[in-house]
């Protein structure tokens, strides 16, 4: 008993002793607690997230703390939704989830990310250290299931690397080719209590394996100019590397000063307007006759910020066959991968073109290319045949009506297949930043928690998701977002009961044999949407459309449209597989 | 085409799994691998043989491993002049009357035998692949009962003198 008693008095000493005085009232700080700093120092005022058992300490010291999180239904909603965000905002996207299947869940916005140059920081949560490698509940070894999609990735194994670890994860994520970078945060370490003694605050980076290179080489500069300068025919494909680098106005600023005709590839869409006269629409498989008959016919290939995907360049061996090609990228591994380069430039788009503006040289005086290229685009515009509809609502005619209601600059987000063409195709992309798709990826389900983290970063602006019928079925758990957090995103589902591109490739390939590609039952959308609490439309009527739209998109309101639209409607016109540019079907009505 | 290729990299855990799973996803075969420690702390190299027939494809392989974070530095030395050396121990069948005629290759290869059983020697032999290759095809009709090599490790020269034609095992 007395010896109880001593033992207790002795623990109340040993109390005392650590009892923090009131000034330093504050519980010591575990690696959750420096997580969150390391958060706030990256300036993060938005995480998309899910909780689970093995985050619970960052999510307790989330909870006392400002930052704002954004509780998904869905891991893929919340990642997703983190892209959006980064897309529209250039800022990194940030995402938390649980250890096993939350962090498994992720793997599809990761890999998104990474083809698509997304910057995401991803930190999911994992089992204790002392138990990683046993197959413990809900363990995945996420950081081996990553490696290849993610841009690096790292597992904390010491605390004292956390406040480090985050700070290079956010440079990684952000400079260079920007990319999707994971953090696997093991319970314990989130737990465990930091040690201030040899923690400098301002420790710079250091990456002796990781220097991108920004600046352009001034040789290869002088050398791409003496070939813009001789060209007779020549030819801009600006990408997504423009928007990245925050570049539209130099490659504005450079077609006008050199007049030089421009195209977009898909994921390039609003890096120049697309109302500009110089503009040719975009190119690839679903491109203009116009983009496409340019990349085939000229004689100098100006790539800035592309990646020479295959949906974009068709056939290689029938891929701009008469152009000398002058590639500017920041990713060197991108120089050469698929198309023999002549001046290969690696760098920051945004300091090349100002590299490229630097230095004089005459206006280009090609007329005969730009008649041609004039005549290219009006003999052949993109086209839908309405008459031939039979008072059916085209899918075309909606992206057209929503261009025009919103003047081509709202944000736009789609999902991946014949919806996201025609709205590549058809709407007018004025500004730079406001066209968020899943390109290399090609994933359905993404458009509409797209639109959600895009409202996030841009509470004020109009944004507007074009999905499919089948896509917004992926992700449409979502929808309770619009409610909670008052979003006045709008949905607009081409609704053609069909899974759109895998029938339009079963009819154009396998004679119509329409394996799995129909959809005879769908939920009732407007009581689907209404359940979630959101307005929910239902418009099959032509003469109307246009004024029913315009009421829902111009309310302040979500709202979820469900417009029934042609089934066997085609996108147009096309490189069939296998082909070149120039070989293009259906261009014009047969 | 063999190309021998060293990758210079941080001492971090997973990053063979890094180089050895990017170049899986890129379709590149790998022949051989050594890693080890190099004369900075925290560095290692690895020494890679791949077989790749374009020239594209290895430039693309140089690119995406010199992309990771951990890589400091990726080289292609094949067409540099370069020491390779390899190491294998060969377990041989030699029971005593055959074992000075056996003796006799190991020497000019100048192998060592580093453990003897009754009927059995076991040869260390050191070079460049070709040489070991060349060795193990002269010993193979006394019977090899078991076999490992370490994969190639590769420098290269101080002085880049142009890489003589004329390869002798012997050398």
């Amino acid at each position: 008993m007395n010896a109880q008693v001593s033992t207790t008095t002795e623990n109340d000493k040993q109390l005392e002793k650590t009892t923090p005085t009131p000034e330093q009232s504050d519980k010591p700080k575990t690696g959750a607690d420096i997580f969150i700093e390391s958060l706030k120092k990256q300036h993060v005022e938005i995480i998309f997230g899910y909780p689970g058992g093995a985050v619970l300490p960052l999510y307790d010291a989330l909870y006392r703390n400002p930052i704002r999180h954004i509780l998904a239904r869905h891991e893929q909603g919340a990642i997703h939704a983190a892209e959006g965000y980064a897309r529209v905002s250039g800022l990194p996207g940030v995402v938390i989830a649980t250890s096993g299947p939350g962090a498994t869940n992720l793997v599809t916005g990761i890999t998104d990310a990474m083809m698509d140059s997304i910057p995401l920081v991803v930190f999911t949560g994992q089992v204790a250290t002392t138990v990683v490698g046993t197959d413990a509940f809900q363990e995945a070894d996420i950081v081996g299931i990553t490696q290849p999609i993610t841009k690096h990735n790292y597992q904390i194994k010491d605390v004292q690397d956390l406040p480090r670890i985050v700070k290079e994860a956010f440079h990684i994520a952000s400079t260079g080719r920007k990319g999707p970078v994971l953090v696997d945060i093991p319970k314990d370490i989130a737990n465990a209590v930091f040690n201030f003694d040899h923690y400098d605050e301002n420790e710079e980076i250091y990456l002796p394996g990781y220097q991108p290179t920004l600046q352009p080489n001034f040789l290869q500069i002088k050398k791409a100019i003496a070939l813009i300068a001789q060209a007779e025919q020549p030819v801009i494909l600006a990408g997504a590397g423009i928007l990245a680098a925050d570049a539209a106005g130099e490659l504005t600023e450079f077609i006008e000063k050199y007049n030089l005709p421009v195209t977009n590839t898909l994921l390039g869409l609003g890096s120049i307007d697309g109302e500009h006269p110089q503009f040719l629409g975009m190119a690839g498989m679903h491109g203009t006759f116009a983009a496409n008959m340019a990349i085939s016919e000229c004689d100098v290939l100006i790539n800035i910020g592309a990646r020479f995907d295959d949906r974009l360049t068709g056939n290689l061996d029938s891929f701009a066959p008469k152009a000398k090609i002058i590639h500017i990228d920041i990713d060197p591994a991108e120089i050469g991968k698929n198309v023999d380069t002549d001046v290969p430039i690696v760098g920051d788009a945004k300091l090349a073109l100002q590299a490229l503006l630097s230095k004089d040289f005459d206006k280009k005086d090609t007329p005969a290319w730009e008649e041609y290229l004039t005549e290219c685009k009006n003999q052949f515009p993109l086209w839908y045949d309405a008459e031939a509809a039979n008072g059916e609502i085209l899918p075309q005619q909606v992206v057209e009506l929503v261009d025009r209601i919103t003047k081509g600059s709202a944000i736009m987000t789609t999902d991946v297949g014949q919806h996201q063409m025609w709205a590549a195709q058809y709407y007018s992309h004025r500004k730079d930043h406001q066209w968020v798709t899943s390109g290399g990826l090609g994933t359905m389900g993404f458009g509409f928690p797209a639109a959600i983290g895009a409202q996030f970063a841009f509470p004020n602006k109009k944004v507007i998701s074009i999905v499919g019928d089948a896509g917004f079925q992926m992700t449409l758990q979502e929808l309770a977002l619009l409610k909670e957090f008052n979003l006045p995103v709008k949905v607009i589902i081409l609704n053609n009961a069909c899974l759109g591109m895998v029938r339009q490739w079963q009819e154009t390939f396998y004679e119509e044999r329409y394996s799995s590609s129909m959809i005879p039952v769908q939920p009732d959308f407007v009581k689907l949407a209404e359940a979630y609490g959101v307005k929910g439309y239902h418009f099959d009527n032509i003469a109307t459309l246009e004024a029913d739209l315009t009421a829902a998109i111009l309310s302040d309101e979500a709202a979820l449209i469900d417009v029934r639209v042609k089934q066997l409607e085609l996108v147009t016109p096309m490189v069939a597989p296998g082909q070149g540019l120039a070989n293009m079907i259906g261009v014009t009505k047969e | 085409m063999r190309r021998v290729i060293t990758i210079t990299v941080i001492n971090q855990s997973g990053v063979l799994n890094r180089v050895t799973g990017l170049l899986m996803k890129r379709q590149f075969n790998i022949e051989s691998i050594t890693v080890g420690h190099t004369e900075t702390e925290g560095m290692s190299k690895m020494t890679f043989i791949v077989n790749v027939d374009e020239e594209r494809k290895i430039e693309q392989l140089v690119k995406q491993v010199s992309k990771q974070i951990d890589v400091i530095k990726v080289n292609d030395i094949t067409d540099k002049s370069i020491v390779m050396r390899e190491l294998a121990l060969i377990k041989v069948v030699a029971p005593p009357n055959l074992r000075a005629e056996i003796n006799s290759i190991v020497d000019p290869f100048r192998g060592s035998i580093i453990d003897m059983g009754k009927n059995v020697v076991t040869y260390q032999i050191v070079g460049d692949p070709e040489k070991i290759d060349a060795f193990i095809e002269l010993i193979k009709p006394y019977g090899i009962k078991e076999l490992t090599r370490t994969g190639v490790t590769a420098f290269v020269r101080d002085a880049q003198l142009k890489p003589t034609t004329q390869i002798s095992i012997l050398k």
